[in-house]
């Protein structure tokens, strides 16, 4: 079991650590600091200590673990549908690259379905050295067991040092199962990976707490190295058309009776684009006022090739889809453009939209908190607004 | 049919802020709250049990306060509830937490169904039900928006999963593990009866002795992950509010946006 250790000498009771501990576990008593059980062994008070009293014995942190020399190459997760790669995969193909370099190792694809030897070759003009493939026909569909059962065979057989894959449903859902199975560690949503120069480990960075603090996290004596990175938090590389790299064919240690999941159907949601992989987005808020004022939040998305998002509020009052709604307990988006209209701004909205790069604000209230956020904001009646900047985009597009 | 769900007590990130001058978290008056994805998951449960009869166990691991939550789980109308609490515990990254709950869950055996949030508001890494899934050796649905058919006879559940671009239906043997999205429910308020009932119950709790873990797996010490540093992000930049007329804003804004080269 971990310790945390106050040094009561050398603390000066300065507080420090009580403002920055996110859990609320150190309270000061007296002339000294003292820690309640709420305490995760984060960590974040010792680095903000102004006379070191704080620190973490972490003796038997060495139980267990594998021999980490035997581990090397960086793997990205090639995931597809309808015979193209995913835009996170080849992102991370990109970003992979980078850290292969800082490591001095090879950038390799994990790619596993049924006839899909031309993504194999997309990948390695991406950046692949090496793509592991296999292929089978209980490939065919994502399902959990059979991906995953693939995903171990090639990992323990293969040893890659990091492997990352997207944070869409997919990734999410069986980066966790591999993870589990061969008893390493996984980050989740990524947002910063690097390679430390002197103990070659990978620095994962990601928020939590909906973006409020951010945490960097090593996996020390456990391998491969498992990350998901969101989609777009990484930029597309270039394609290069004169690579060449080596495919490694491997057979899948399970067949199709094996596998508990059956996939019934597949029902294509209504709306033209995902809201996940959109560029832009226009969302609609409680500012709305009721389901029939999304047409104009409909007219601008449908004009600019985007897609259309609500905040909790206009889900919760029945105006449109769930599947629609960013935010904590929705979607969490990045996209290059993101028009709010009529939408407060809530934290736990700005948890699923703050990071885009460009936040377009239209309310009436000028004391709304997403003004503090929006790169661009306009204090106005949405109502006449955001009919008018259609009509000004249809004029600028000629359309 | 028994079924299990896994809560998880998380700060009211409503309440968090993060102070200008310190740009630290301000957390004082920060309530503890049921992770919102969970409610559903107890609801689910609920539902479940209403249509195809059986009982409601509700698990959380953490500190002690965490009882709370389970408390609000019996208001609802669990039949059993158990707090997962030990110093060996704290620090557990989700590899470890996964699998001191799946331990708790063997413990109560003959579980047909599991289900969790699809993930917890604080963490948000959504790694916990596979990795409890996969503890237990079961097929897991996520993201799971409505179950549609539970048959007990042939052990099979078929279910819609809410994925980005659309609504797969699937099926899979029972016992499985289900992670549930907002979508899927409204969860009940508790009755007077029951808040009553729940404020007098003696909520029991398993310590690592109890669960028979292997305390080279629990907390800190079995979690491969470690956090290494904590910090605050660099706050969003407040941007432009374009003063004037809508005839002058929206033209200039249009300007602004066509500058970033996405529209076309």
């Amino acid at each position: 079991m971990a310790r945390f250790l106050i040094d009561e000498e050398a603390c000066t009771a300065c507080g420090a650590c009580v403002d920055e501990c996110p859990y609320g576990a150190l309270e000061m008593k007296g002339d000294v600091v003292t820690v309640n059980e709420k305490c995760t062994f984060c960590g974040a008070c010792i680095d903000v200590c102004p006379v070191e009293a704080l620190s973490l014995e972490k003796e038997e942190k060495e139980a267990e673990g594998v021999d980490i020399s035997e581990y090397e190459d960086v793997w990205v997760f090639i995931e597809h549908k309808g015979g193209k790669i995913a835009n996170v995969s080849l992102e991370l193909l990109g970003e992979g690259k980078k850290l292969a370099n800082a490591l001095g190792s090879k950038l390799c694809g994990m790619l596993m379905g049924d006839g899909v030897d031309h993504c194999a070759q997309e990948a390695i003009k991406y950046g692949a050295d090496i793509v592991y493939l296999t292929e089978s026909p209980v490939l065919n569909e994502y399902r959990t067991d059979s991906y995953a059962a693939g995903a171990i065979h090639l990992i323990k057989k293969f040893k890659p040092d990091i492997v990352i894959f997207g944070a869409t449903t997919q990734g999410r859902d069986f980066a966790g199962t591999v993870a589990t199975t061969i008893y390493t560690g996984l980050t989740a949503d990524c947002t910063g990976l690097d390679i430390d120069p002197e103990t070659k480990l990978l620095r994962q960075t990601r928020p939590a707490f909906g973006g409020n603090i951010m945490a960097t996290i090593l996996c020390q004596r456990h391998r491969p190295q498992m990350a998901t990175v969101r989609p777009k938090v990484f930029a597309m590389p270039e394609r290069d058309d004169s690579r060449t790299g080596e495919i490694i064919r491997e057979q899948l240690p399970m067949s199709e009776d094996q596998v508990r999941t059956k996939i019934l159907d597949f029902a294509q949601v209504a709306e033209t684009v995902n809201l996940v992989d959109a560029e832009i987005i226009v969302s609609g808020g409680r500012g709305l006022g009721g389901s029939e004022n999304f047409a104009i939040i409909r007219e601008l998305a449908e004009l600019l090739g985007g897609a259309v998002g609500a905040s909790r509020a206009a889900v919760d009052a029945g105006w449109i889809p769930y599947e629609h709604q960013v935010g904590q307990t929705g979607r969490t988006v990045r996209p290059k453009i993101y028009i709010a209209c009529g939408i407060s701004g809530s934290i736990q909205h700005q948890a699923g939209m703050k990071t885009s790069d460009i936040i377009v604000a239209i309310n009436k209230d000028p004391e709304a908190p997403i003004f503090k956020i929006a790169t661009y904001g306009i204090v106005a009646d949405l109502f006449q607004a955001v009919p008018m900047l259609t009509q000004e985009f249809k004029k600028r597009l000629g359309k | 049919m028994k079924i299990v769900a896994c809560i998880k007590q998380v700060p009211d990130t409503t309440d968090v802020r993060i102070d200008p001058e310190t740009r630290t978290l301000v957390r004082e008056g920060v309530e503890s709250i049921t992770n919102p994805f969970d409610e559903y998951a107890v609801e689910e449960a609920l539902l479940a049990k209403e249509k195809y009869g059986g009982e409601v166990h509700v698990i959380t691991m953490g500190p002690p306060q965490a009882v709370e939550v389970l408390k609000n789980a019996l208001a609802v109308g669990a039949d059993h509830v158990y707090l997962l609490s030990d110093k060996a515990f704290a620090g557990s990254d989700t590899w470890a937490t996964a699998y001191t709950l799946a331990h708790a869950i063997k413990q109560i055996g003959h579980v047909d169904l599991v289900i969790c949030g699809k993930q917890a508001i604080d963490g948000d890494t959504a790694q916990v039900g596979p990795g409890v899934a996969t503890q237990l050796g079961i097929p897991q649905l996520t993201y799971v928006s409505k179950v549609r058919e539970i048959d007990l006879e042939n052990k099979r559940i078929v279910v819609e999963r809410m994925l980005e671009d659309g609504k797969e239906i699937a099926e899979s043997s029972l016992p499985a593990l289900l992670t549930v999205v907002k979508d899927i429910n409204e969860p009940r308020l508790p009755s007077l009866l029951g808040i009553k009932k729940a404020a007098k119950a003696e909520i029991p709790t398993l310590t690592a002795p109890d669960l028979a873990v292997d305390g080279s797996k629990c907390g800190l010490r079995g979690s491969p992950t470690e956090v290494v540093r904590v910090f605050t992000p660099e706050p969003r930049g407040g941007g432009e509010v374009l003063e004037g007329e809508l005839n002058e804003t929206i033209p200039l804004l249009t300007e602004k946006l066509m500058e970033a080269k996405v529209i076309k």
